[in-house]
């Protein structure tokens, strides 16, 4: 009879030199730049494909079945959510519009994030690569899978969540992501690994994922926490291997420097852009609040994002251009957007506010130099006219930013006063720009900017020719209820009934 | 030195790995956040496989660690016996 002798198992980094390097091979019958046609025309020189470490060593053995057992937590949770009723127990049906937000605008970033991760795979000559962007593309499937599973059990409740993916190709707000990932994903396969593995990743999806996520399970949403967080044990990965992207241009030849510090400028910018949504959302539209957004930028993006220029700066990369007027933008930017989208309210598919008193007092504790001073006030004449029976709606149409595709709400970095607008010729036409950074952006690509397609001009354009309801039919807006103040809303009646009748026998 | 971080889900799970750290690892500063917990240190955390055994009384393979993970940051090597973070510069 045999003796059961435990084998011996593998080692990680013997295991994972097994599981993914060893199943890289030679093509015989077209050459390297045949099979890997996009990897040289970015101008990245790349001297050993092997110096590509995957520091996590994850082998798609091991990944499958961690990730089996996220799903499994993850389900399981939904499941007694739907179950439970879990809808009413958060704290304030006013919520909801932060996950009308994210399922409109983020879930099919993440979905987009898929697309191209599954695209680098392909690209990139590395096997570490492939097998990491493999991973990642994964992932990102699933977090989108995820996002849209949980939030549809609120969908079937409430307002603003049945239109999604035509919120995402269609709505004004939505285009500031929208175009953020269209960016990423026509750019070539080193430039998307900054724009996602950098920028989105280490710098955007820290403050999505990390404060927001904290403060939904404050709010008691316990569905959005578990995918929230279930997401977010994926992107430490993600961000490991954007940072090892980043470490290994710089590592295989000076000439890479500038194109590299180029790519952190440019995608800074248009992270700090996408973050004014998620800033807004946690600022304004969390009925408990765990961090302000700069209290929470301050930690995820000043501080480790400094630590991580800090560390880069061996190789010569400086912090990114847009990084001063990212902090004169600190204390304003959420405040900006919020009243945008205030006083766009019959555009969007979720609710916004005037906040109440307590929340002022909250943003003035929390913005000191700035709320009470510039923003306060504003709030308060647009509650007066409220009172009045005038409330205030923006009926004209703001020019769009043609980089990032928002409407130029934003103020001057030195003067909060002062709305910011910047404008370029280019070949005979006017384009408008809602800050120096999104301008420059242009400036070096304006052939692949001029072909951005802004979704809001067509209300001018035929068929719709100016007709605001027709709009709204296009945009799959449901005037009266997916629209307009909280204040009224069928949202705010049906929360409120709904709770009583689960708190009574009535 | 910058500060380097790791984040887990506040659960059953996640508590002896997060004790195991706090022991190993003086310089570590716990933040409790609601449903997650974060763990500060300055340039550098090391998470050993030993430690954490110790605690859940079975043999552990640091890639569970993922399971719970929520965010890092710090140039990360991991191998075998240790998970570790740092920022070198």
């Amino acid at each position: 009879m045999d003796m059961t002798v435990a084998k011996k198992k593998l080692g990680l980094k013997e295991k994972y030199k097994l599981l993914t390097r060893d199943l890289g091979w030679e093509p015989t019958y077209h050459n390297k730049d045949e099979v890997f046609p996009y990897v040289k025309y970015e101008g990245i020189k790349v001297h050993d494909w092997e110096k590509w470490e995957d520091p996590f060593r994850l082998t798609m053995d091991a990944y499958w079945k961690y990730q089996a057992e996220k799903e499994r937590k993850f389900y399981a949770i939904i499941d007694a959510h739907a179950q439970n009723n879990g809808h009413l127990n958060i704290t304030d049906a006013r919520y909801l519009s932060a996950l009308k937000i994210f399922l409109q605008a983020i879930s099919p970033g993440e979905y987009c994030a898929g697309k191209g991760f599954a695209r680098m795979g392909r690209e990139f000559p590395g096997v570490g690569t492939q097998v990491a962007c493999q991973m990642q593309a994964i992932d990102e499937i699933r977090h989108a899978q995820t996002q849209i599973h949980a939030l549809s059990n609120y969908n079937k409740f409430y307002n603003g969540f049945h239109a999604f993916a035509d919120a995402r190709d269609r709505m004004w707000y939505c285009t500031l992501p929208r175009s953020f990932f269209d960016d990423a994903m026509s750019a070539g396969p080193f430039e998307f690994m900054i724009a996602i593995g950098f920028s989105f990743e280490y710098v955007l999806t820290n403050l999505l994922f990390v404060p927001f996520m904290s403060g939904a399970a404050y709010n008691g949403d316990m569905a959005t926490v578990t995918f929230g967080f279930s997401a977010q044990s994926d992107e430490a990965r993600h961000m490991t291997l954007g940072l090892e992207c980043i470490k290994f241009m710089l590592e295989q030849d000076p000439d890479n420097l500038p194109i590299v510090q180029n790519w952190i400028d440019k995608w800074f910018w248009r992270g700090f852009r996408l973050l004014g949504v998620v800033g807004t959302m946690m600022d304004y539209m969390l009925p408990k609040r765990v961090m302000s957004w700069r209290e929470a930028f301050e930690i995820y993006g000043i501080e480790n994002g400094g630590a991580l220029f800090k560390d880069l700066a061996r190789y010569g990369i400086r912090p990114p251009k847009g990084w001063d007027d990212a902090g004169k933008a600190l204390d304003h930017m959420t405040h900006q957007f919020m009243l945008a989208l205030y006083q766009y309210q019959f555009g969007t598919a979720f609710h916004s506010w005037i906040p109440s008193e307590e929340d002022m007092a909250w943003l003035s504790k929390k913005y000191p130099t700035t709320f009470d001073k510039y923003y306060r006030p504003r709030w308060e004449h647009i509650k007066k006219l409220k009172e009045a029976g005038t409330p205030y709606a923006n009926m004209g149409l703001a020019k769009l930013c043609q980089t990032c595709q928002i409407p130029t709400v934003f103020t001057e970095p030195d003067d909060p006063t002062t709305l910011c607008h910047r404008e370029v010729e280019y070949k005979g036409e006017t384009y408008h720009f809602c800050s120096d950074g999104c301008q420059h952006i242009f400036e070096k690509e304006p052939e692949k900017y001029i072909q951005g397609w802004l979704p809001l001009a067509a209300i001018f354009q035929a068929p719709l020719n100016g007709d605001l309801g027709a709009w709204m039919e296009w945009v799959s807006l449901a005037d009266g209820k997916d629209n307009g103040d909280f204040a009224g809303s069928e949202d705010q009646r049906n929360f409120e009934a709904w709770r009583n009748q689960a708190t009574s026998n009535q | 030195m910058s500060t380097v971080f790791i984040a887990f889900q506040a659960n059953e799970d996640s508590r002896p790995i997060v004790e195991a750290i706090l022991a190993d690892n003086p310089a570590a500063v716990l933040d409790e956040q609601p449903a997650m917990v974060k763990i500060n240190a300055e340039g550098k955390l090391v998470i050993r496989r030993e430690s954490i055994e110790e605690r859940v009384g079975r043999p552990f393979n640091l890639q569970e660690l993922q399971v719970n993970l929520i965010t890092i940051s710090g140039h990360l090597d991991e191998d075998d016996d240790t998970f570790t973070l740092a920022w070198k510069n």
